[in-house]
């Protein structure tokens, strides 16, 4: 019954959404979502625990063979995506409960969200490229419904640059599809790394194997092609726009990190020394942008886009320290960024604004907060011992092993940058007065809604702090994952010979 | 749109799109047609409607949002995929019971899960597109 355990993480989200929706007109809708993101966690950690078990875990949905059949596959890094896919619908789960106003309930706010939880993991589970279309379609939608939920004028310009810009992206990938299975003959992920190795035009290949870094790299955000990412992410509401940053942006990563080593690796030298280039322009543009703003949700969102490019740099570089670097970088990453936006809420929630001109004297009024923020801020730029000196460590350790010097001096340089951004915003919405001359203690929120936002926050910082000071387990899970991704003859020969 | 032709000629139009859907929903599966194309014909009659007598009467004719059409259409797939739990099979798999026979050949015919998925379909796609033509109806 494996396949059933593959299933769940992708059908419990799509149930709550069916039962969210129809019953959204009355406060139940609300937990209904909340017990459906309990749920989800509960099927995720299961499956984890089978692969744990097992090392990959794959189903042909309807029993067609692969490579006929949709294939359902979670190796450690599948897995360990969907269980942090989890984690974070759950934490904004929560926090929907004291953020998100009666009047979008009721236009379908718990629907979306589950849905968009669905076609995370489902983007996350399945070993079909075409399925894996059809997840990014289905985030697509219900991220941009969720963007434009409430339709006010800024929400919907950002709702139509997201998604003009996101359909182009699916447009090439969709067409790099089409190629690829006029090439091969096949679209299931584990039968492509036979099929495209056997095929004669190497040169079409890379053409194909660019069309896909091209779509993937609009998904993920990576330089030049990230500019929708911060036009958008700081109109909805901070639940959404947690979610958003923690979520979507890695299911790019993840495409780009299952399909180059996967299928993509015929001409290494060629495809990965374009992406080392990618990322380290991608680090540099994206810390150089936040230093330029003065909004604390869009100085996150260009930071989202300079770490993206520390993971497009684990997978660049292409060796198992690197991949694993990267492996755990994602993980690190969707925890601290999630939890930014969740304190960037609060903030909002007892400064009354986003603008870091127009607040200010959080460190006075709340200092728990401040504290919450520090965790996560300081985890971003890489300070020891939280997770992400960790996660920058590995990567730049890896590149000083292949002599990149340049790449390593990058890497640091930006997180460097990093703690100048975030000693920004701690200095302008933490430490200089209230320039209205309001302190915002955190009683100017009812604990109605302030309780369920801070709990997440307490949360996902415990996790930080978790990570930075008993890294060995995660780190030795990435490191298998690692090996699982540059030697993926345990993932083909599972898909293929995985009956029911 | 004010023409008279166009108004009585819908009528007829309507009723036989809409016989038409569901042959088509009906015929899935082992021949050409099945919930998806089904739900577009299905779409395309309370369109045709809509355009004649109106968004609001075309609405008051579905009596059901759209939205919900869909939604209860989503729902309807997902059980329709969850029926073969019962049966130790993958999600998905169709479930078939013969009636009178034991194959598609020799059977009178079947109770299988394949029909209420594609019932599912249909709906989905029903309300989705509908949940559209009539926002676009709306705005112009």
């Amino acid at each position: 019954m494996t396949s059933w355990l593959l299933v769940m993480p992708i059908a419990v989200p799509f149930a709550t959404a069916v039962i969210a929706y129809l019953i959204r007109h009355s406060v139940a809708g609300r937990y209904v979502s909340l017990a459906g993101s309990v749920l989800s966690l509960v099927a995720s950690i299961a499956l984890l625990m089978a692969v744990l078990d097992q090392g990959v875990v794959a189903a042909q949905m309807s029993n067609w063979d692969a490579p006929f059949g949709i294939t359902l596959v979670a190796d450690y890094l599948g897995v360990v995506m969907v269980v942090i896919t989890a984690i974070t619908g759950l934490a904004t789960a929560i926090y929907a409960l004291g953020e998100i106003p009666e009047r979008l309930e009721k236009l379908g706010y718990h629907a979306l969200f589950q849905t968009l939880i669905a076609g995370v993991t489902g983007a996350f589970l399945t070993g079909d490229l075409f399925n894996l279309y059809v997840w990014f379609e289905v985030m697509l939608i219900s991220s941009f419904g969720l963007l434009v939920l409430g339709g006010t004028r800024e929400q919907l310009d950002a709702g139509i640059k997201y998604v003009a810009l996101n359909l182009v992206s699916t447009l090439v990938f969709l067409s790099g599809i089409g190629l690829l299975y006029g090439v091969t003959g096949t679209l299931n992920m584990a039968d492509l790394a036979g099929a495209v190795a056997e095929v004669e035009d190497q040169g079409l290949i890379t053409v194909i194997a660019m069309m896909f870094m091209v779509g993937f790299g609009v998904k993920a955000g990576v330089f030049p092609l990230f500019f929708w990412l911060p036009a958008s992410y700081h109109t909805p509401s901070f639940a959404v726009s947690a979610v958003f940053a923690g979520l979507l942006t890695k299911v790019g990563v993840y495409a780009l990190m299952r399909m180059f080593t996967l299928v993509f690796v015929g001409d290494v030298g060629f495809t990965h020394e374009i992406l080392i280039w990618v990322s380290a322009a991608t680090m540099l543009v994206g810390v150089l942008g936040a230093a330029a703003q003065s909004d604390f949700r869009k100085i996150l969102s260009f930071h989202i886009i300079s770490q993206i490019g520390y993971m497009t740099l684990g997978l660049a570089l292409y060796t198992p320290l690197a991949l694993m670097g990267g492996v755990f970088y994602l993980v690190h990453h969707i925890i601290v960024k999630a939890n930014l936006f969740l304190v960037a809420g609060v903030a909002r929630l007892q400064a009354g604004h986003t603008d870091l001109y127009r607040i200010g004297g959080l460190y006075k009024s709340s200092p728990f907060l401040a504290a919450l923020f520090i965790v996560p801020a300081f985890s971003l730029a890489g300070f020891p011992p939280l997770s992400g000196f960790w996660a920058k460590y590995l990567i730049v350790k890896a590149a000083i092993e292949l002599d990149a010097w340049v790449i390593a001096f990058v890497a640091l340089f930006v997180g460097l940058l990093t703690i100048f951004s975030m000693t920004k915003i701690w200095g302008m919405a933490f430490w200089k007065p209230h320039p209205d001359g309001i302190d915002p203690t955190p009683d100017r929120a009812p604990a109605r809604i302030r309780v369920p936002m801070m709990i997440p926050i307490v949360g996902l910082a415990a996790m930080t702090v978790v990570i930075g000071f008993f890294p060995e387990p995660f780190v030795q899970f990435a490191e298998i994952a690692a090996m699982q991704l540059l030697d993926p003859s345990d993932y083909v020969t599972t898909v293929l010979g995985a009956q029911r | 749109m004010n023409s008279i032709i166009f108004t009585a000629g819908a009528r007829i139009l309507v009723a036989l799109l809409f016989v038409f859907s569901l042959f088509m929903l009906l015929r899935g599966h082992h021949l050409p047609g099945g919930g998806f194309i089904g739900g577009l014909i299905g779409a395309v009659a309370f369109i045709v409607y809509s355009l004649a007598r109106g968004p609001a009467e075309a609405k008051a004719a579905l009596r059901l949002s759209p939205e919900g059409i869909g939604m209860v259409g989503l729902g309807i797939a997902l059980a329709a995929g969850m029926v073969s739990i019962f049966f130790g099979a993958p999600l998905f798999t169709g479930q078939w019971y013969w009636v009178g026979g034991d194959s598609y050949e020799t059977a009178l015919f079947s109770i299988n899960s394949v029909l209420v998925f594609d019932i599912g379909v249909y709906l989905v796609v029903l309300g989705g597109i509908l949940s559209l033509a009539f926002a676009f109806e709306e705005e112009t």
